[in-house]
């Protein structure tokens, strides 16, 4: 194992980059979302914490892309396209959208499995294939994807690590 | 606009006065549950944004015991009541009783424990909020999580807190003896319950 750098990805914010190396990472995903997408041929690598499905309800202008799923998508492919990634050949992981605490859940108590499916829906869209995933349940997430092999790995405190 | 950005001193001075008198309350429901003395250290208490929230509690990923109640009424939102896994346990066996050898797991009984003490706490900080306010809140049946701090406390922001991202943070230190349990209340208001909750402690409020 050589030094990998480590980037911080912080809560509602989204880093793209290049070079074939270091190492994407963001902590504590509960109810959101953490979404790599990698394009291998080009060694261009990106990943969003994404924490609400949709920018509609947003209030705030300007709004943070980054935080909601259907603005965070587009903004990352773009980013990724400015380092030389090409949209056809994007792969796409996710972890998180858990459900953090038990309620007689009602439709709006169900945050995290809704990013899920906005996610998924954002990816449809732009024909992206989600390659691997580990979301839903009840337990916090946190990933590390690795840009030199697309490698994503997630730690939790119930569940040990996975490797994706 | 974020409400707290156009906040002013005193108006912030005032929604610490509320945490304060909460978590005072909070500490005499906790002597009288526990049938023994307990003071409570003058608060600490901030207007956070939410990052900053989970780097407090020791990072996002560190494991915490949360009790999470969600307020509903006339001015709504989001309540914590945070422990570490060491201060739980300290919690429980020094002030509980409830003893066990595990350092790091709950059994049953520690957590239903834990989440009768959390009931108790973040409802006398609410009732105290109601009383100082005037205001009808009522509290949801609360629920406890034991994960990761930024993965329980986001959940406090997403789904009510549209623009609302900023929190009152109370720290507090309970003590029995030489007993020292530190535990923090988050109240996370909608971002439309500032404005009632100022209007009703007579502080002038202009939300644009």
């Amino acid at each position: 194992m050589t030094n990998e750098t480590y980037i911080k990805i912080g809560m509602a914010d989204l880093k793209a980059v290049g070079g074939r190396s270091g190492i994407l990472r963001t902590t504590g995903l509960g109810s959101c979302v953490g979404l790599t997408l990698h394009d291998p041929q080009a060694g261009v690598s990106g990943m969003a914490h994404i924490m609400l499905p949709d920018s509609e309800i947003a209030r705030e202008k300007p709004f943070n892309v980054a935080k909601y799923a259907d603005t965070a998508v587009p903004e990352l492919i773009r980013q990724m396209k400015a380092l030389g990634a090409d949209e056809g050949r994007l792969v796409a992981k996710m972890a998180g959208g858990a459900q953090m605490f038990n309620f007689t859940a009602s439709e709006a108590m169900r945050i995290g499995q809704r990013n899920v499916e906005a996610v998924k829906r954002m990816l449809h869209r732009f024909r992206i294939p989600l390659v691997a995933e580990d979301t839903g349940e009840h337990y916090g997430r946190t990933i590390e994807f690795h840009c030199d092999t697309g490698l994503l790995v997630v730690r939790s405190v119930q569940q040990g690590v996975k490797r994706l | 606009m974020d409400p707290l950005k156009q906040m002013a001193d005193f108006q912030l001075d005032v929604l610490k006065e509320v945490g304060n008198i909460g978590a005072g309350n909070a500490a005499t429901a906790l002597a009288k549950l526990l049938n023994k003395q307990v003071d409570m250290k003058v608060p600490l208490v901030r207007i956070v944004s939410f990052q900053d929230v989970a780097e407090s509690l020791g990072g996002a990923e560190e494991v915490v015991v949360a009790i999470f109640l969600r307020v509903s009424g006339e001015a709504p939102g989001n309540m914590f009541f945070i422990l570490s896994v060491p201060s739980a346990k300290k919690l429980l066996g020094g002030l509980a009783g409830i003893r066990s050898d595990d350092p790091d797991a709950f059994t049953d009984m520690e957590l239903s424990a834990l989440q009768e003490i959390g009931n108790i706490m973040v409802g006398s900080y609410l009732t105290s909020l109601s009383d100082f306010t005037r205001l009808h809140l009522v509290p949801t049946v609360p629920s406890l999580a034991i994960d990761m701090s930024g993965a329980v406390l986001s959940f406090g922001v997403m789904e009510y807190g549209q623009t609302g991202d900023k929190a009152l943070l109370i720290d507090t230190k309970f003590l029995e003896g030489e007993l020292e349990v530190e535990g923090h209340f988050i109240f996370i208001p909608d971002p439309q319950s500032f404005k009632k909750i100022f209007t009703a402690l007579g502080v002038p409020f202009d939300d644009q």
